[in-house]
């Protein structure tokens, strides 16, 4: 039996969407899925693991009283080699970017963030360069391999198994000079685009920072993110948080609204992957609107408003049903 | 100080800490990368033709400009700007120079190499060179978009390592960094010098060149060492394209037509029943 990890990642206490879509993919005969909890809830999550196929889950403790991705690293590391754990898989999120290159880099093991296709087998992935202007096929050798994978690329299937816990406590860490002091977050609770099912993201159109409300107002009634151009970040409308784009978030949502917003290579570079693209612009000749699903001419002031209302009566449909 | 990478063995002396600034380096990763607006065409199954524009790596803007920000109160340090890459990578060190690197050193290759030994070859460049303070990278490059060289060079050279960086501020012997983790969510991370700092969009406004300082950067000194005067030894892992095709866009786009409330309702129709998301 081949043990394949899953570095898994906590919402609020609970494990998040994209770990079951991660999980599914790394699925096969002759593989035994494992799941790394670093100081994490690793009991609470036990059944929800076990309902996506993990045989064994790993309660890693690494002495950590916060965040400190450095430490987390180390424990996980040394949690495969005692382990024999030689591939991990983890998502490219927030996190992820932090803890699995620190993982390659201690093991000296060949890493692929981004991954849209793993052969587990064949130590193979398919993931996009350039901008999302090309795909490559990849091929890592080296004694353990370390995957990034992008979120919703696989949809998450249950398969019940039944898991056990096993505890490590990891207590070889040295002190390398990195300390965490502080995390601050502003409260806004922004749900991270990367992750996210349904994406709502103005540019330019937008005109205004206030205006950037119309689009908070729909995406409440669909459980959507809001996202951005970067005219709209430059301008100060939103944090650069929200941009979508080459040097923002790439994102892989199953529905992209491109609001306002003229469709550059540089924008597309972060988004192109998404299932879906509707397009609401004024101008019926934008770069977007010859490469989206569904179009819209017309003026985003008049539409965002009518859309707003039929989401909200679309949502109270489906509460009283 | 001995240490295992990849596998094998290799040397690396730990910079000794310190606060003697006279012979302290500010280095800054470079990397020379197509332009991302150029059409970028599949040539040889693997790579890509190369008759583009080739710009500095947009986070190593940011790198370059934070580097040039933090010598000026530090009127010893040097900037020295390093890059990876083919003979006309050069162009690249040029920029870094025009924009406030003092010289540069290119390591020549004949073929891209992957982050693995780009890490390798940085780091034995770096300590060939001088003692490095602060080491600046960017937070990713727009090309292989690999996400990784700054921890692996952080990890040849045994040094601390933060990345995607939107604030640096010099704290006695070591720097404060604020790192942007996620969405509203910043990290305040105390490193002790020398450290790897990963650049970040937030970090500063590139200091775009004015023609004076394109003309001076001509005159600046750049040292061109080989693979081989560096002698690193061939990791035992690697990462290899095996294939590179273009992404296919085959989307066909259709209307939504009539009034504002229709375009709503048809929309609306489209996320519940085609896209099945709400
Ligand atoms: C190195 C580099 C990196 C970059 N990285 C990014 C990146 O990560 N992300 C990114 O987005 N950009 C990036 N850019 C910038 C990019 O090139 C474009 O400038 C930017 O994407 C344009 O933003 P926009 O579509 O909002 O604005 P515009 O191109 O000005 O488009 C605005 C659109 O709004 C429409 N509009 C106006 N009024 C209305 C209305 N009332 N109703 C409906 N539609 C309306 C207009 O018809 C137009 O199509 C980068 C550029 C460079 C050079
Ligand atoms: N060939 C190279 N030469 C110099 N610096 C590089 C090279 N490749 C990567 N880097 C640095 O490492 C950062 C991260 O690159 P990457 O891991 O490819 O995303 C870049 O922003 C550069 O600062």
């Amino acid at each position: 039996m081949n043990s394949i990890g899953l570095l898994i990642e906590f919402n609020d206490g609970r494990v998040k969407e994209a770990n079951f879509g991660m999980a599914t993919a790394a699925r096969g005969e002759n593989r035994n899925l494992v799941a790394l909890v670093a100081d994490g809830p690793a009991e609470d999550a036990q059944a929800v693991l076990e309902a996506y196929g993990v045989a064994r889950i790993v309660n890693i403790r690494s002495g950590n009283r916060s965040w400190d991705p450095a430490r987390q690293a180390a424990a996980v590391a040394a949690a495969m080699q005692k382990l024999e754990i030689d591939s991990l898989i983890g998502l490219t999120s927030p996190s992820g970017r932090e803890l699995l290159p620190r993982i390659a880099a201690r093991l000296g093991a060949p890493l692929i963030m981004d991954c849209i296709d793993i052969d587990l087998e064949a130590h193979r992935v398919r993931t996009s360069q350039y901008s999302g202007k090309t795909i490559a096929t990849i091929a890592l050798t080296g004694s353990h391999f370390i995957y990034g994978m992008r979120a919703n690329v696989v949809p998450a299937l249950k398969e019940p198994a039944e898991a056990e816990i096993i505890d490590f406590s990891f207590d070889g860490y040295q002190d390398t000079g990195y300390e965490v002091i502080e995390t601050r977050t502003d409260g806004s609770g922004a749900h991270y685009l990367a992750e996210a099912d349904i994406i709502i993201s103005g540019g330019r159109g937008l005109k205004r920072a206030e205006n950037f409300k119309l689009l908070f107002d729909c995406a409440r009634h669909m459980n959507a993110s809001v996202g951005a151009s970067r005219v709209a970040v430059d301008n100060g409308w939103v944090p650069y948080a929200m941009q979508v784009g080459q040097t923002g978030v790439k994102v892989n949502p199953k529905v992209y609204m491109a609001v306002g917003i003229s469709g550059s290579v540089q924008h597309f570079a972060g988004m192109k992957t998404a299932r879906m693209i509707i397009a609401i612009n004024t101008d019926e000749n934008a770069a977007i609107m010859a490469n989206c699903d569904y179009f819209a001419v017309g003026d985003l002031f008049e539409i965002l408003p009518e859309l707003e209302k039929a989401l909200a009566a679309a949502k109270r449909s489906k509460e009283v049903a | 100080m001995k240490r295992v990478c990849c596998g094998r063995p290799v040397f690396f002396v730990k910079p000794e800490s310190g606060m003697n600034r006279k012979i302290m380096n500010i280095y800054v990763c470079v990397k020379h990368v197509p332009d991302s607006a150029a059409t970028i065409t599949v040539e040889g199954g693997t790579g890509i033709n190369e008759k583009i524009t080739f710009l500095l790596n947009p986070y190593d803007e940011h790198a370059v400009t934070e580097a040039a920000r933090i010598k000026t109160g530090l009127p010893d340090a040097e900037v020295v700007a390093v890059c990876l890459g083919k003979p006309t990578a050069e162009t690249t060190l040029r920029a870094a120079m025009a924009m406030g690197a003092d010289r540069g050193i290119l390591i020549e290759t004949d073929r891209p190499q992957d982050s693995i030994f780009t890490a390798l070859a940085l780091a034995a460049a770096i300590q060939s060179d001088g003692r490095p303070w602060i080491i600046f990278t960017g937070k990713e490059s727009i090309d292989s978009e690999g996400m990784q060289t700054q921890f692996r060079l952080a990890e040849n050279l045994s040094l601390p390592v933060a990345t995607n960086v939107i604030k640096v501020d010099i704290d006695g012997d070591g720097v404060r960094v604020e790192s942007e983790r996620e969405a509203g969510t910043i990290d305040v991370i105390r490193m002790t010098a020398p450290c790897v700092i990963g650049a970040g969009k937030g970090l500063n406004t590139p200091n775009y060149p004015t023609f004076p300082d394109i003309v001076k950067s001509r005159k600046k000194p750049v040292r061109r060492i080989g693979l081989a005067d560096l002698a690193i030894e061939s990791p035992a892992a690697g990462m290899q394209i095996q294939e590179l095709v273009p992404a296919v866009e085959q989307r066909t786009p259709r209307a939504l037509t009539g009034s504002a409330a229709d375009i709503a309702a048809q929309i609306v129709d489209i996320l519940k029943n085609e896209a099945k998301v709400i």
